[in-house]
């Protein structure tokens, strides 16, 4: 096995030098393939070591794992050195406003100049942002694809450590002769839950979506590496730093603020504490993490204030995440909308979409108490569908969550029908924008009409992922062959 | 009401006394014949010091003297126009209890051959008042100075304001530079007291008020069209305080100027458009033209030499280009007439000065143009650091009306041929890039000075639906890199203010200077956009301040007697003179949505979050249940009837 292994790398290697050598002139490309190179030598390394020290599990699972992470980034590498880098670094699908890497610069090149960033309405990173980017700012790429890998590592562990408890659950249940006897279908075997953390990881780095918004360094991805930090923290029961890293998404854009919930309930449910409003113990963990959230969101916010002296953040950023007052085009539902909105409307309306977003995280909460990683996914698809500038990277982040739940692909409904109209409105989102921006001979419905149908799909598959996760929990529980009282063979519906 | 009740008899003998006093102190002159060209040969020569000691007058010219007889007619006229009023003033007036009104008026005309066969005529009145508006008790007698603006001032507290509207776009390139420089469309600025508490609100104000005095759209002018520039727009009159914070810029370069702007800038004149130039500003010509441009500037002046006292001057200025093919069907002949179908008749009765001026500098033997009827004076003044040599016609005396009482000014051209002079400074601007998504704009400086290098002062105002970015800005010159040693660039905030950019660049000598810098073209608001949203929206024009090295020494005494057009701009040193040079305006598309259809976005987008709320409802609230196949219609028919005969039911 080693030998196949150092052979894969072998090719792996080869394949970096000759995509790369060609592009060796100048000495800062040098410089980052010299780094790429020393990254690899060092995960070889460790591979073998893993191996050496006879965890076969770990070798087994960490090398198709490290293969996926050169491989992803061999892809970006090549990416950034293309001419595509600059075309998609433009796309309204793949940055938003608030994202977008051209904004960050600007934000640098006025603190260059004296003036305060947030004077402006160019910039709408945070300040630590700014504080990171001006360190960074010449391995932007670097970093992120780092963030990326990151994200994929973190879901990767926590998908493993997820699977490892939903299989001890399913043991128990067993043990303890819960389930129907004809749900033995619906029991899952390690065998095929072997492979799902390394699918999440190749779900998340070889995404289209999420290339293309690494490759136009979208900021998105850093928070998309600190959301997964966060469910990585909270599924391993770290409740500091479950603590600490969704008070830095929330910092990051308000959102993730509705994470809690499931986070709460993951954790209590780890430390076998009994969701009870009646229970004192349920109130003084609540107290407990909502003291440790608070806290590190005002150290955060704190710091954020000393780097720059002033409060100007606060509306630049979370005003302007919740007023919306950037219509350009994105892929969300907001654009068009306020565009056309009536003027004495638009503050009722604004409320109605933006509460959107945080309303459905307690009937959620409520109905999937016993499943918070469940949660977590629909928290993550309610909010990139209904957020206020979208981008692509968002929906890569609930999207590599789909093979966790592939056990459910028997009860989904027109996931054929979604997974088609995703694609095809994915392809169409550069044909209309062509044709309306440049070509002229379209206009602004024809855009607006794809992003209505995007949103749809979206909508379409989260609701039939939640009603196959539903309907597996019910055949569970009541049996797979359900009949009729009169004995013939019966039909689910929902009433 | 006010004018007549100041004008009596003690007025008069003082505006007698005043006027003779003003032009024996009168412009660079001197009795000798003289030849232009010999002060080529010296141009060391301050303008002043005219001593020209050449060989006798190869013409009969005479440079423009300062006879006291000039006074007479001008007296005359005074008192005709004097007396005129008299009879309307009310008799009750005590004459000791009226303040005395030391103001003065001035006109004069400006026509310039151009090169092209355009002519470019130029109108100045001037009105210098000694008084104090802001001093607490209430100026109420006017005579020269127009009351509504008199009150303006004291009401809003204005140190300085500049307004001009404008019609075309003035080519440089082609003309040479103007005497008063104006961008397309309309522009204000003010400098306003440093007492001003709220600057902002008097300056929406004052631009409500000045929209209602000039009939124009100045209301147009809020937050996101002013800027406060903090280096090129310094204050023209006296006055050290330099804080831009009492500074408020603003253009309006979709402005269209017509008829209903002209008619009450000809009200703020003390004869109306009833007598003197002013009867040459007929509207159907005047807009009938290639250029159309009218201003007002009212600041403070000094008095005398040692400035011990201010006054108050208000210019009212009016250029205007006439094309050679639109207006003189491409005759190269040119006369008043032709040009405003008016001649002239008289001047001014309450002018102490009214001259027109003809730009022979290029002409000095009369081989390139004739000018009919001729006239023995002559004038030089330096403008814009070159000297130039006019043909003075002194409407106050009453041999210039000649025989026929009619004064029509004929020029025509003897040969198409001769270049001009290239401007040292000139500049233009466009937009690159296609598409409705970005953009860059490039602004062009070209310094034609051979071996001198200047610096300029750029200052960009771009509304906030263009998003710059500043990181994108690059300055090149002669294909270097050129860095700007100054930056001021003000961000803008959306539908609140727009971007500023100044900047110091230092244009080497005989070159262009680019400035690119990148935007983003934002979708607006469907209530945002314009009644002709696929017209495109104006970008003001750049401008570009700057002091020109001067070919002859420039006239720095701003006190001294000089003719109106030299005499607009301060000039603290010699060796250099101020240019403001403005770009075109730009006219940038933007993305539209469609306007048609508010309420099918609303209803369409309101669907898709109620299929999310329907949808994730349906889940959230309802259970699995088997189904049940409700009994067919027969069949529960049956069971009903079987129920009423006490039957079990099927």
């Amino acid at each position: 096995f080693n030998k196949t292994l150092k052979l894969l790398m072998l090719n792996q290697w080869l394949t970096v030098r000759c995509v790369l050598i060609p592009r060796l002139k100048s000495p800062g490309v040098k410089r980052r393939f010299r780094i790429y190179s020393s990254a690899l030598l060092v995960l070889q390394w460790l591979t073998n070591k893993d191996y050496k020290g006879g965890e076969r599990f770990l070798v087994k699972m960490a090398a198709p794992l490290t293969l996926l992470v050169i491989l992803s980034v061999t892809i970006r590498a090549v990416l950034y050195r293309s001419s595509l880098a600059e075309v998609i670094s433009e796309r309204v699908e793949v940055v938003s406003p608030l994202t977008a890497w051209k904004r960050v610069v600007e934000g640098l090149a006025l603190l260059d100049l004296g003036v305060s960033p947030y004077s402006g309405d160019v910039f709408h990173e945070t300040p630590l942002i700014i504080y990171l980017f001006h360190f960074v700012v010449d391995y932007a790429e670097i970093t992120f694809m780092l963030a990326d890998v990151i994200t994929a590592v973190a879901l990767y562990m926590a998908v493993m450590d997820y699977n490892k408890q939903v299989f001890r659950k399913q043991k128990y249940a067993l043990e303890a002769d819960r389930y129907p006897l004809d749900c033995l279908e619906l029991i899952r075997s390690p065998k095929e839950m072997y492979y799902i953390p390394l699918k999440v990881a190749m779900f998340y780095l070889l995404n289209p979506f999420t290339i293309l918004s690494c490759v136009a360094k979208s900021t998105c991805g850093l928070n998309n590496a600190v959301i997964a930090l966060f469910i990585l923290t909270t599924i391993k029961g770290n409740v500091l730093l479950s603590a600490i890293f969704l008070s830095l998404a929330t910092y990051q854009s308000i959102y993730p603020l509705t994470l809690c919930a499931p986070a709460l309930l993951y954790l209590m449910q780890r430390q076998f504490i009994p969701v009870n409003f009646r229970r004192v113990s349920f109130w003084w963990f609540i107290a407990q993490y909502a003291f440790m959230y608070l806290g590190s969101l005002f150290v955060i916010v704190g710091l954020s204030f000393f780097l720059l002296g002033s409060w100007d953040y606060v509306p630049s950023v979370y005003g302007f995440i919740l007023s919306v007052p950037d219509l350009t085009p994105n892929i969300g539902l907001f654009w068009y909308f306020f565009a056309e909105m009536f003027e004495h409307f638009r503050l009722f309306f604004l409320c109605v979409f933006q509460i959107n977003v945080f309303f459905y995280t307690i009937p959620l909460s409520i109905k999937l108490k016993e499943h918070p990683v469940f949660l977590i996914f629909m928290q993550l698809a309610v909010i990139s569908i209904f957020k206020s500038y979208p981008t692509v990277g968002d929906i890569a982040l609930y999207m590599a969550f789909l093979p966790v739940w592939s056990h459910l692909h028997r009860f989904l409904r027109n996931i054929f029908l979604v997974s088609c109209v995703l694609l095809a409105c994915s392809a169409l989102f550069p044909v209309l924008w062509h044709l309306w921006i440049y070509a002229g001979s379209a206009n602004s419905n024809f855009y607006y009409a794809i992003t209505l149908l995007f949103n749809v799909a979206q909508i379409l598959l989260v609701s039939d992922y939640f009603y196959a996760f539903l309907r597996r929990e019910h055949h569970l529980s009541y049996g797979l062959y359900l009949k009729r009282k009169d004995g013939s063979e019966a039909t689910l519906v929902l009433k | 009401m006010a004018a007549h009740r100041c004008s009596n008899c003690a007025a008069l003998l003082i505006l007698c006394s005043l006027s003779v006093f003003i032009v024996v102190d009168s412009q660079e002159t001197t009795l000798n014949g003289g030849h232009h060209a010999t002060t080529v040969h010296n141009p060391q020569t301050t303008t002043g010091t005219a001593e020209q000691t050449a060989e006798p007058a190869v013409e009969e010219r005479r440079w423009e003297a300062t006879a006291v007889e000039e006074a007479t007619p001008d007296d005359d006229d005074d008192a005709a126009a004097s007396d005129k009023q008299d009879t309307s003033a009310p008799e009750t007036v005590d004459p000791s209890s009226v303040p005395q009104p030391k103001d003065d008026f001035q006109e004069e005309l400006v026509i310039r051959p151009l090169h092209s066969g355009d002519i470019y005529a130029s109108f100045q009145f001037r009105t210098v008042w000694e008084t104090d508006f802001m001093r607490g008790n209430k100026v109420s007698h006017y005579r020269l100075f127009p009351k509504s603006l008199g009150q303006v001032i004291s009401k809003f507290s204005v140190r300085e304001l500049h307004i001009s509207f404008t019609q075309g776009y003035w080519r440089t390139m082609q003309w040479g530079q103007p005497f008063q420089p104006s961008p397309p469309g309309a522009e204000l600025w003010v400098w306003f007291q440093d007492s001003v508490t709220d600057v902002d609100g008097t300056w929406k104000e004052l631009t409500n008020v000045l929209s209602g005095i000039f009939c124009a759209s100045l209301n147009f002018i809020d937050s996101t069209n002013t800027v406060q520039p903090s280096a090129s727009f310094k204050p023209l009159g006296i006055g050290n305080e330099t804080d831009h914070r009492f500074l408020r810029y603003a253009t309006l370069p979709r402005e269209i100027v017509c008829t209903e702007n002209l008619t009450p800038w000809k009200k703020l004149l003390p004869c109306g458009s009833k007598a003197g130039l002013a009867v040459l500003l007929k509207s159907e010509k005047l807009f009938h033209s290639s250029f159309h441009s009218q201003a007002v500037h009212i600041r403070p002046v000094c008095q005398d030499w040692q400035c011990k006292t201010t006054s108050w001057e208000l210019r009212q200025t009016l250029n205007v280009v006439f094309d050679l093919h639109n207006s003189a069907q491409g005759k190269r002949e040119w006369s008043l007439f032709k040009m405003f179908s008016r001649t002239l008749t008289e001047a001014c009765p309450l002018a102490s000065s009214s001259k027109i001026y003809i730009d022979i500098t290029d002409n000095p033997q009369g081989e390139q143009f004739e000018v009919s009827p001729a006239t023995p004076l002559l004038s030089q003044a330096v403008v814009l650091g070159d000297r130039r040599t006019f043909s003075v016609y002194d409407l106050t005396q009453q041999i210039t009306f000649g025989t026929v009482r009619s004064l029509n000014l004929l020029i025509r051209w003897k040969s198409s041929e001769g270049d001009m002079l290239r401007p040292l400074l000139h500049a233009e601007r466009y937009v690159a890039g296609y598409g409705l998504q970005t953009g860059e704009i490039h602004t062009l400086m070209y310094n034609n000075h051979p071996y001198r290098s200047f610096p300029v002062l750029l200052l960009d105002s771009v509304p906030w639906y263009l998003r710059l970015y500043i990181h994108t800005l690059t300055v090149t010159s002669k294909g270097k890199d050129n860095k700007p040693s100054y930056i001021h660039y003000q961000p803008s905030k959306d539908r609140l203010r727009p971007h500023l950019l100044e900047m110091l660049v230092q244009l080497p000598p005989n070159s262009v200077t680019e400035v690119t810098v990148q935007f983003e073209r934002a979708l607006l608001k469907w209530t945002e956009y314009t009644p002709d949203p696929n017209h495109g929206f104006y970008v003001g024009s750049s401008v570009i301040s700057s002091l020109v090295p001067s070919i002859v020494a420039m006239d720095t005494n701003s006190t001294r007697e000089r003719p109106l057009f030299s005499s607009f701009f301060p000039c603290k040193e010699e060796s250099s003179y101020f240019v403001r040079v403005y770009t075109e305006p730009l006219l940038v598309n933007l993305p539209t949505p469609d306007f048609s259809m508010p309420y099918n976005v609303i209803c369409l987008t309101c669907t898709v979050v109620a299929v999310g709320y329907g949808s994730l409802y349906n889940l959230l609230t309802r259970s699995f249940q088997i189904e049940e196949p409700s009994p067919g219609l027969a069949k529960r028919i049956a069971n009903i009837i079987r129920k009423m005969r006490g039957v079990p039911p099927l």
